[in-house]
C-alpha cells in the first residue's frame, strides 16, 4: 500500500469566532474507495466538506487532491480542481427555477459546452441510471418526492462524471427502504465512475452500505478509523456508544439546564 | 462618566458597521459588474431578467404613471388658475412626469415588484444551499446570478421610464382637455414647446441608476441572507427598504448635478 491517497487531509482547522469546528483534522482516501464520516450534530462534518469543496475557507493545513495542494492554488487552478468534484447536498439543493432535465445537464452545460439538445438527451441517460423515467425530466423540482429529489441530486452529481464524490447526510429524511435504494444507487454509481467517495452521514445502516472504511468526528477530530464494517463493534467508547444511540458514554449532550 | 463613554461606544460601533456595510456593498457591487466583462456570459440569464423587470413591471408602472399625470394635471389647474393656466399646467406636467416623477415612480414600483422578489429568490437559494450547488457545478454564483440582474436592471428601467412618461403626459392631456377644458391644440403645442431633450435624457440617466439599484438591493441582500424562512423575509424587507431610500437619495443628488446652476 504505498500508493498516494487521492484525497489526503492534514491538520485542517476552522473556527468561526472562538468556535473550533475543525481542529486538526487528518485524513486519507485512497483513489476508488468510499470513506464514510460519522459524528453527531454541530460535530464539524459538512464544513469538513465544505472546506474539500472551496465553499469555505480553512484556517490552517493542507488539502491534496492527487498529491496537489488546492488550498495553495489560484482562483482558476481551483475551479479546474472542483471541476473533477460532484456533491449530493443534504436536501438535494436542485434549482427550483429550472426543469429536472436542465438540473442533471447544468454542469455539463456550464463546463462542457454541450449542445442543449444534446444535454437534454444526455439527461435521460443519466436520469435513467438512477432509475427514473425520462418523462421525470420536463418536471420541476417541487414537483418530485424527496426520494425522487434525492435521485435528481445524485443524477446532477455524477453527470459529468466525477473522480471524487461527496454525499451530505444521503439519507437523511427518506423512509429505511427509499434509504436502502439511494444507498444502493450511489454504491452502483461510484463502482460505475470508479470515483473515490466521500459520504457523511449519522444513519449506521447507510454508513455500511456505502462505505469501505469510516472515521468518526467528535468536536473537530478524528477519534476513530477502521473499516467500515467494524463500525458496530470497533472497541473505541466513543464510537460505540454513538453507533448503538446510548445516553450513557464518553459522549456527553451538553445540554442548557 | 460611564454612560458618556457607553454612548460614544454605542455611535461608534454604529459609524464602524455602517462603515463596513458600505465597503461589504462596495466590492459586491464591482465584482457583479466585473463579471459583465468577463465570459462565460449568460445569455439566458439575461433574458429572464429583462423579462421580469422590464416587460412584467409594464401594467403596474403604466397605471402608476396614468394616474400621477392625471392627478399633476388637477392638482395644478387649480392652482394655477389666477396665472395663465393652459401654458402651466402643460408645462408643469410634461417636466415634473419626465425629469420627476416618471423615473421615481417607476423606481419605486420596481422597488416593490422585482427588489422583492429577487431577494426572496436569491435568499431561497442562500439557505437551500444552491448558490453552494451553483460552485460546485463549475458555475460563478455572481456571475451567474448577480451580474445578469445588474445588467437588466440598468437597461429595463430606461425602457420602463420611456413606456412611463409618454402614458404620464397622456394622462396629464386628458384631464386637461376632456375634465379642464383647455383647448387640445394649445396644450398640446405647450407641452412640445417646453419639453427639451436634457428633461428626458435626464430623467433616463436617473432611471437607469434607480434600475442598478434595485437589482443591487435584490441581489445584496438576497445573497447575504441566513437562517431560514425569517432570513429571507428580512432580507426581502431590507432589499425594498434600502432600495426606496436609495432611490430618493440618489434623485436629490443626480437632480444636483444635472439642474443646479
Amino acid at each position: 500500500m504505498s500508493a498516494q491517497p487521492k484525497i489526503r487531509l492534514r491538520g485542517l482547522t476552522k473556527a468561526f469566532g472562538d468556535k473550533v469546528v475543525l481542529d486538526g483534522i487528518d485524513l486519507d482516501v485512497m483513489a476508488g474507495t468510499s470513506m464514510v464520516v460519522i459524528g453527531g450534530s454541530g460535530s464539524g462534518k459538512s464544513v469538513l466538506l465544505k472546506c474539500i469543496l472551496g465553499l469555505i475557507e480553512p484556517d490552517a493545513g493542507s488539502i491534496e487532491i492527487d498529491g496537489k495542494n488546492i488550498l495553495a492554488l489560484d482562483r482558476a487552478g481551483r475551479e479546474e480542481a472542483r471541476k473533477h468534484i460532484g456533491m449530493l447536498f443534504q436536501n438535494g439543493a436542485l434549482f427550483d427555477s429550472l426543469p429536472v432535465w436542465e438540473n442533471v445537464a447544468f454542469g455539463l452545460l456550464a463546463q462542457k459546452k454541450v449542445e442543449r439538445r444534446a444535454a437534454r438527451a444526455i439527461a435521460a441517460g443519466v436520469l435513467a441510471q438512477v432509475g427514473l423515467a425520462d418523462s421525470v425530466g420536463d418536471l420541476w423540482p417541487s414537483e418530485l418526492s424527496g426520494g425522487m429529489q434525492k435521485r435528481v441530486g445524485l443524477a446532477r452529481a455524477i453527470a459529468a462524471q466525477p473522480d471524487v464524490l461527496f454525499f451530505d447526510e444521503p439519507t437523511t429524511g427518506l423512509d429505511p427502504i427509499m434509504g436502502a435504494v439511494i444507498d444502493g444507487l450511489i454504491v452502483d454509481c461510484v463502482k460505475k465512475l470508479g470515483s473515490t467517495a466521500i459520504a457523511i452521514t449519522h444513519d449506521m445502516a447507510s454508513a455500511k452500505r456505502i462505505g469501505d472504511r469510516a472515521a468518526m468526528l467528535f468536536k473537530g477530530r478524528i477519534v476513530w478509523q477502521g473499516a467500515a464494517s467494524e463500525l458496530m463493534d470497533s472497541g473505541n467508547a466513543m464510537v460505540d456508544q454513538f453507533t448503538h444511540g446510548r445516553r450513557e458514554g464518553p459522549i456527553q449532550m451538553e445540554l442548557r439546564k | 462618566m460611564n454612560a458618556v463613554l457607553d454612548f460614544i461606544a454605542t455611535v461608534g460601533r454604529a459609524v464602524l458597521g455602517a462603515c463596513r456595510a458600505t465597503g461589504h456593498l462596495t466590492l459586491f457591487a464591482l465584482e457583479g459588474l466585473s463579471h459583465l466583462f468577463r465570459p462565460p456570459f449568460y445569455l439566458r440569464a439575461f433574458l429572464r431578467a429583462m423579462l421580469e423587470i422590464g416587460f412584467l413591471s409594464l401594467p403596474v408602472v403604466a397605471l402608476t404613471a396614468v394616474f400621477t399625470g392625471m392627478v399633476l394635471a388637477l392638482q395644478s389647474s387649480t392652482g394655477l388658475a389666477r396665472f395663465s393656466a393652459e401654458s402651466g399646467v402643460a408645462n408643469l406636467v410634461v417636466l415634473s412626469v419626465t425629469r420627476e416623477l416618471g423615473p421615481v415612480m417607476a423606481g419605486l414600483m420596481v422597488a416593490g415588484r422585482v427588489g422583492a422578489a429577487m431577494a426572496a429568490e436569491i435568499g431561497t437559494m442562500r439557505v437551500t444551499d444552491q448558490i453552494d450547488a451553483l460552485t460546485t457545478l463549475s458555475t460563478n454564483p455572481m456571475k451567474y446570478l448577480v451580474a445578469p440582474r445588474l445588467l437588466a436592471g440598468l437597461i429595463a428601467l430606461p425602457l420602463l421610464v420611456l413606456v412611463a412618461d409618454i402614458l404620464g403626459v397622456l394622462g396629464g392631456f386628458i384631464i386637461s382637455t376632456l375634465k379642464l377644458g383647455y383647448n387640445t391644440g394649445i396644450y398640446l403645442n405647450n407641452t412640445i414647446n417646453f419639453l427639451q431633450t436634457e428633461d428626458v435624457v435626464s430623467g433616463l440617466v436617473k432611471a437607469a441608476m434607480f434600475g442598478f439599484l434595485v437589482s443591487l438591493m435584490g441581489c445584496y441582500h438576497g445573497y447575504n441572507s441566513k437562517g431560514g424562512a425569517q432570513g429571507v423575509g428580512a432580507a426581502t424587507t431590507s432589499a425594498v427598504v434600502a432600495a426606496s431610500v436609495l432611490i430618493l437619495a440618489f434623485d436629490y443628488v443626480l437632480t444636483e448635478l444635472f439642474f443646479a446652476r
